[in-house]
């Protein structure tokens, strides 16, 4: 076997394994090997607060992904019109990825802060009417959330469309355009249909960027207020490693590790059967 | 090899060779994991060290950054796991008990017995301390959560006095409204509105209510008539906490009493340390009391060092030297006064002391007598941390929600039960 395929088969899997293990176990400060079935799995279902986890992750993990496509697919169309100062452009768009999610996290939560960043602006420019307090409102911080992380990662998506535009055959886009095609209309039928590898690739790294997403909401919001912008990994983080409850933590962890792979496992089998390419 | 050559201490020793010291034997070692980084306690754990090594003693730091526990105990676990416990950990309350019931604890009895700390600590204190009888671990200070800070200053300009009763308060609260200043500085951070929620538990009930709710989670009191007032009060501080609470740091909520924002604070006596090093003075920039309905009560918080067992001979002569030397009031003096807590030994003299700190000596004195002097189930010491979390969640929910008080109530007792089979 070799090496890679080792230490993949161990450090990957084999945690994995061991973390579905912990899961049917009563563990609670450090670990005990004795099984006694799904009581971490009933006893998660039952916590208020993992309920409200997955809602925010639907809801979070469910704009995420659409608003960066859009917005990412947008930002490289646009980009692809052969115009000036490009390069300059595309670094702007780029440039939040070199961010850690911790400083953009830091940064958002000050810009919307009533009481610091932009509320308070608008209101010493006079109009004193304007609200925008949605971080600290439980209904709607999570959609901070949301607005924070699609400006870190839609210029990676960009980039990404970006790279598949430009390699997509331009003599099929001059054929077109001869028989009298907009523009509009060769992106919507010839272009966006045959960059398909490249929405793969996008989805992919999103939604294992939302499932994950940890420190985002960590800076921004630290959960709250209350509990209100909870996510699974949160939720996992607490119960292992702040609660003392390594069982109801791994049982976590196996569920998020079943939405990713709900995601991901249709996708990669619709994508990847052979000769689906060549239709 | 290093085994050996220690096995070979450890012989040499229990023949009664160990006074050839330098050539026989190294330093005795102590490693200690804390979270004691920030500016003030650092300098205490400073202290602790240079003591150490006058002794002739070696000192291991293992900090953990970020001033909170949760990473120090993860790594706490992976030390323990692998077979490498450090010799000394800041632990305390039930962990103690948790992980004595693991087996790796070090008694150190005979440490303890030369230091009389028995009749040096209160009761209390003295059995946290203990795993089935044996002293497994040494106390540092006693920290008071139910405190009650104001500007002076503040408190002039709108003519009000401390209130000695939640009617009261409430008029205070009223006037300070009026005044354009904010009447609670509060942080909204979830553990902030479960501290401000046991000071109500033990306001509104009572200490034997706190006992039978906080500590001994009596599903009927946690669910009760009581509780809902708990909750009605916590509702209606809520209404005294300016909009933009969320997620701000105690630290923060402290700066708004210092500089005149703020009319109350109702938090643990670290924001005494913080005023400190602000350059605040007690009686005189701030003003501490006893927030209405708790004369009678003081949640303490007892800071912690725990000893792990080590086969190295080294290291078990360190820990006990660490240990006789946390427990001695020179330590306790420097450290406390860094700290804002006070020093947990009863037979200290206080001089050094600021107001605050000896009316806290003079309350311990009086509560533990009382029946008042009970642990802050919020802060680690009365129940396991699942039981803490469900508490918190709860009421961090309730605080940041319209739910009514039954409906809280209700839901504390279910997230209680859960958290406990």
């Amino acid at each position: 076997m070799a090496p890679t395929a080792a230490v993949t088969l161990v450090f990957v899997y084999g945690f994995i394994a061991w973390t579905v293990y912990m899961s049917f176990t009563g563990s609670r400060m450090m670990p005990v090997y004795e099984l006694i079935g799904f009581d971490a799995y009933t006893r998660l279902w039952q916590m208020e607060r993992w309920g409200v986890s997955i809602r925010n992750l639907l809801i979070f993990g469910g704009l995420f992904m659409v608003l960066n496509l859009a917005l990412g697919l947008l930002l490289a169309v646009l980009l692809d019109q052969r115009i000036r100062f490009e390069g300059t452009l595309r670094a702007i768009f780029l440039y939040p990825m070199a961010l850690s999610f911790i400083v953009t996290g830091t940064v958002w939560k000050w810009m919307l802060n009533p009481g610091l960043g932009l509320e308070r602006s608008v209101h010493l420019l006079g109009w004193t009417g304007f609200k925008f307090d949605w971080i600290i409102n439980p209904d709607y911080a999570i959609y901070t959330i949301v607005i924070a992380g699609v400006w870190q990662t839609s210029g990676l998506i960009m980039a990404m469309f970006l790279a598949a535009l430009r390699g997509v055959d331009q003599d099929v886009v001059k054929a077109a355009y001869m028989d009298g095609a907009s523009m509009p209309q060769i992106y919507w039928g010839i272009i966006i249909p045959s960059i398909r590898p490249a929405f793969f690739s996008a989805i992919v790294v999103l939604a294992h960027l939302a499932v994950k997403s940890f420190d985002l909401v960590i800076a921004m919001t630290n959960g709250g207020p209350g509990y209100a912008t909870d996510l699974p990994s949160i939720f996992m983080y607490a119960m292992s490693f702040q609660r003392n409850n390594i069982a109801v933590g791994s049982a976590t962890a196996v569920m998020m590790l079943c939405t990713v792979m709900a995601i991901v496992v249709p996708y990669l089998y619709s994508e990847l059967r052979p000769g689906r390419r060549h239709e | 090899m290093r085994q050996a050559s220690s096995l070979l201490r450890g012989a040499a020793c229990a023949l009664g060779l160990c006074l050839g010291g330098a050539t026989v034997s190294a330093a005795p070692t102590v490693e200690v994991l804390h979270w004691m980084t920030s500016g003030g306690q650092a300098k205490a754990m400073k202290s602790l060290k240079d003591d150490m090594e006058s002794q002739g003693g070696k000192w291991i730091d293992t900090p953990v950054g970020g001033g909170s526990s949760e990473e120090a105990l993860t790594k706490l676990r992976a030390r323990v796991l692998g077979g490498d416990a450090p010799s000394s950990v800041q632990l305390k309350g039930p962990l103690i008990q948790e992980w004595g019931a693991l087996g790796v604890l070090q008694p150190i009895d005979d440490v303890a017995a030369a230091g009389k700390w028995e009749q040096a600590l209160p009761k209390s204190v003295a059995a946290t301390m203990k795993y089935k009888g044996q002293w497994v671990a040494a106390p540092v200070n006693v920290h008071r959560l139910d405190w009650m800070y104001a500007n002076p200053a503040v408190l002039k300009k709108v003519g009000i006095t401390m209130p000695a009763t939640w009617e009261q308060f409430d008029t205070a609260a009223a006037k300070l409204k009026a005044a354009g200043i904010t009447p609670l500085a509060h942080g909204g951070q979830a553990w902030q509105d479960a501290s401000l929620w046991e000071v109500i538990v033990i306001s509104v009930g009572g200490p034997a209510f706190h006992q039978k709710a906080l500590v001994e989670l009596d599903p009927k009191a946690l669910g009760g008539e009581t509780m809902q007032k708990v909750f009605d009060r916590m509702r209606k501080l809520r209404g005294y906490v300016d909009p933009n609470f969320s997620g701000r740091d105690w630290n923060l909520a402290t700066s708004m009493i210092m500089n005149g924002t703020a009319g109350f604070q109702i938090m643990g006596d670290w924001v005494k340390g913080d005023m400190s090093a602000a350059g605040k003075q007690a009686g005189k920039d701030y003003v501490c009391a006893n927030p209405p309905g708790t004369d009678n009560a003081f949640l303490f918080i007892v800071d912690s060092f725990a000893m792990f067992k080590s086969k190295d001979a080294d290291r078990l002569a360190g820990q006990k030297l660490f240990a006789r030397l946390l427990m001695e009031p020179r330590f306790q003096e420097n450290f406390n006064l860094a700290k804002g807590s006070i020093p947990v030994r009863t037979d200290m003299k206080l001089d050094k002391f600021d107001s605050c700190a000896l009316a806290a000596s003079d309350h311990m004195a009086k509560t533990v007598k009382s029946g008042g002097f009970a642990p802050s189930a919020i802060h680690d010491m009365a129940v396991p941390m699942a039981v803490k979390g469900a508490m918190t969640d709860v009421v961090t929910k309730h605080f940041n929600s319209d739910m009514s008080s039954a409906e809280a109530a209700r839901r504390l007792a279910d997230a209680v039960k859960l958290a406990r089979e």
